[in-house]
């Protein structure tokens, strides 16, 4: 790392002089501002440099490079060999698509029902409208983590209708499932209350113009109001998917058999045999890349998503 | 849904008489009424069942015997549960544990954050992939990171081969996760490395709604750096400060995944913590009561704390 740093620092020091002549001291750009931003995105970015690299390589190979910067660089025996380890041992292939439909669904129902019930707080009159959004802000501070114990017991006990012998029936008990994996996490106070705030920024004058033209209330909310709320919408969405894929506590407690588990606890057939880090690696590797190419493709929206979490709160 | 709107469309159309329009204003009151009542109804009926009705499961449950999977109900026990909870060896410690977690990661971690993000609030080339990589790290599941930093603190694992690189042999390491005396000490350096650059974005955020003009003028006073730091910077981050602050509180005190995987409470339950606690009863155990039990105490704690933070933040006029 520390050879790495140095030939680094070579290549900025070029590029800053002309920064600092026009100033470069005060806005950072200095030598001493590229070395220390460097050395700190080193230190961010090696774990998952080591983790991509360790995936190519055979076990005893990783542990051969582990005393020598070959640790971050993809040579010697290079191959997907553990990639295809991965999908012979475990259900990997199952375990993605069970994550993308759980994610996805979450995403899409999430939006459509916090975003209608954001309209609603922020754009009609009602009584009971202040009580709501007052409930709905006091849920904010409270961590799943409270309530995840009860609500496993609670989802044991719920209903649901299924079809058995062409009768419609009740079954009890939501264990096991796909539904309890998306259910409990549609609405969401957080989503509601970004919503919310987007929805005031946009002028109330349009919903007036369009009940002018006669358009109904939901007809608003589709054609007036949704439309310019692409920001909120991106936001929202990055923030669930985010959570949906990463899920883990959750479907620990809950998911039993294999064709229902999500990636990240899918994760743990890894632990009961006995370790091999090459396909683990690949494996880690894996169910990180679709989060990762999300990210670096929409870096703006992702971090702005973030960062407007932060300022209304 | 449809119909209903579509009657609030003629209804409020604004093509009534003069005469009837004050009966046609509380017609349209009341149809704009009930279809807001049924937008927010599907949120609404999904946060009670599944966001009250637990937290209440919660209170009551904890006062009772149930079990994840019994044949008879639950029968109400008083305060067994909390008297066995506070004369619970394991509890306790993982209340310790918890807290120091907490106590080690909300200065840390918001401190670093910060000096992150006043790192990359400034316009020279290659900022965004700085903040991009500083970021990463966040968008990497905790899940993957436990795994990553499990196989990198082994004994003869990377950190180790590293630490022994950059001081010419002299650090030796040492059997992080297996030693209580460096495990806990290990998962926090990882939990920060991990969940830094989300609180970066924050104090960004914050750090961009300061008005540029405050900095020149400060500076043209001939305030230096860390002047302009203490009188402009500091203040213009109040509320953004109570923000952090509670959000690294609330997620530093419900350690859990970095726990279920890299050491399952030990070695020696070093770094048992309380949500640890309140899975391996609830789940592992099946004692839903007690696990509540647990839960509540935690509610209690978190909502206290973070209370207690809004306070001490609040704005003194």
């Amino acid at each position: 790392m520390a050879v790495m740093t140095t030939t680094r620092v070579g290549a900025h020091a070029a590029a800053s002089q002309p920064a600092r002549r026009r100033g470069g001291a005060r806005t950072g750009a200095s030598v001493a501002g590229y070395v220390g931003r460097t050395v700190l995105a080193l230190f961010f970015l090696f774990p998952i440099v080591f983790m991509v690299v360790s995936s190519l390589k055979p076990d005893d190979q990783i542990f051969a490079d582990l005393s020598s910067p070959k640790a971050f660089l993809p040579v010697g025996d290079i191959s997907l060999d553990n990639y295809r380890a991965v999908f012979d041992t475990v259900p990997a292939g199952r375990f993605l698509v069970n994550s993308i439909v759980i994610s996805l669904l979450t995403v899409a129902f999430g939006i459509l029902v916090n975003s209608l019930a954001a309209f609603a707080l922020s754009r009609m009159r009602w009584r009971g409208r202040g009580l709501v959004l007052t409930a709905v802000i006091a849920t904010l501070v409270v961590p799943f983590e409270t309530f995840a114990l009860p609500l496993v017991w609670w989802v044991n006990k719920l209903p649901w209708l299924v079809v058995q012998n062409h009768q419609l029936l009740w079954s009890f008990g939501w264990l096991d499932s796909y539904r309890v994996q998306i259910i409990p996490f549609i609405a969401n106070a957080f989503s509601i209350y970004l919503f919310y705030s987007y929805f005031s920024s946009i002028p109330k004058e349009l919903d007036e113009a369009a009940r002018v033209d006669g358009a109904s209330w939901f007809r608003i909310y589709r054609s007036v109001v949704m439309p310019l709320s692409g920001p909120a919408v991106a936001t929202v969405a990055i923030l669930t998917f985010l959570a949906a894929w990463n899920q883990f506590l959750w479907p620990l407690m809950v998911v039993q058999s294999e064709n229902r588990r999500p990636v990240m606890v899918g994760i743990q057939y890894f632990f009961q045999l006995n370790v091999a880090w090459g396909p683990m690696m690949a494996y880690a590797t894996l169910i990180t890349v679709p989060v990762l190419v999300l990210f670096l493709s929409f870096q703006r929206a992702f971090i702005g998503s973030i960062a407007s979490s932060g300022v209304k709160g | 849904m449809n119909a209903v709107s579509e009657q609030i469309a003629v209804v409020s159309s604004g093509r009534t008489s003069p005469i009837s329009r004050r009966g046609g204003l509380r017609r349209a009151r009341r149809a704009e009424a009930r279809s807001a009542r049924a937008f927010v109804a599907p949120a609404v009926l999904l946060l009670l069942a599944f966001f009250f009705v637990p937290i209440a499961l919660c209170f009551v449950l904890s006062f009772t015997n149930a079990r994840l999977v019994s044949p008879e109900g639950p029968q109400f026990v008083g305060f067994d549960n909390f008297t066995r909870l506070f004369h619970d060896p394991l509890f306790l410690r993982s209340l310790r544990n918890t807290a120091y977690f907490g106590a080690v990661v909300v200065p840390l971690q918001s401190a670093f954050a910060l000096l992150l993000a006043l790192l990359i609030n400034s316009r020279i080339r290659g900022v965004n992939v700085y903040r991009a990589v500083y970021f990463l790290p966040v968008v990497t599941s905790i899940v993957v990171v436990s795994i990553l930093w499990t196989f990198m603190y082994q004994r003869d694992g990377l950190v180790n081969h590293m630490l022994q690189a950059v001081s010419f042999n002299v650090i030796q390491g040492a059997d992080w996760l297996n030693n209580p005396s460096t495990a806990m000490p290990a998962i926090i350096f990882m939990s920060i490395w991990q969940a830094v650059g989300f609180h970066m974005v924050i104090w960004l955020a914050g750090l961009q709604t300061i008005p540029g003009d405050l900095y020149e003028a400060a500076e043209l006073d001939g305030a230096g750096r860390w002047q302009r730091f203490r009188y402009v910077t500091w203040p213009g981050l109040r509320a953004t400060r109570t923000f952090i602050l509670v959000t690294i509180t609330i997620a530093a005190l419900s350690l859990f995944a970095q726990i279920n995987i890299m050491t399952n409470g030990g070695p020696l339950n070093s770094t048992s913590t309380v949500v640890f606690q309140a899975v391996r009863a609830g789940y592992q155990q099946q004692q839903t009561a007690y696990a509540s039990a647990i839960s509540l105490v935690f509610f209690v704690i978190v909502l206290s704390v973070s209370l207690v933070q809004r306070y001490l933040t609040r704005e003194k006029d």
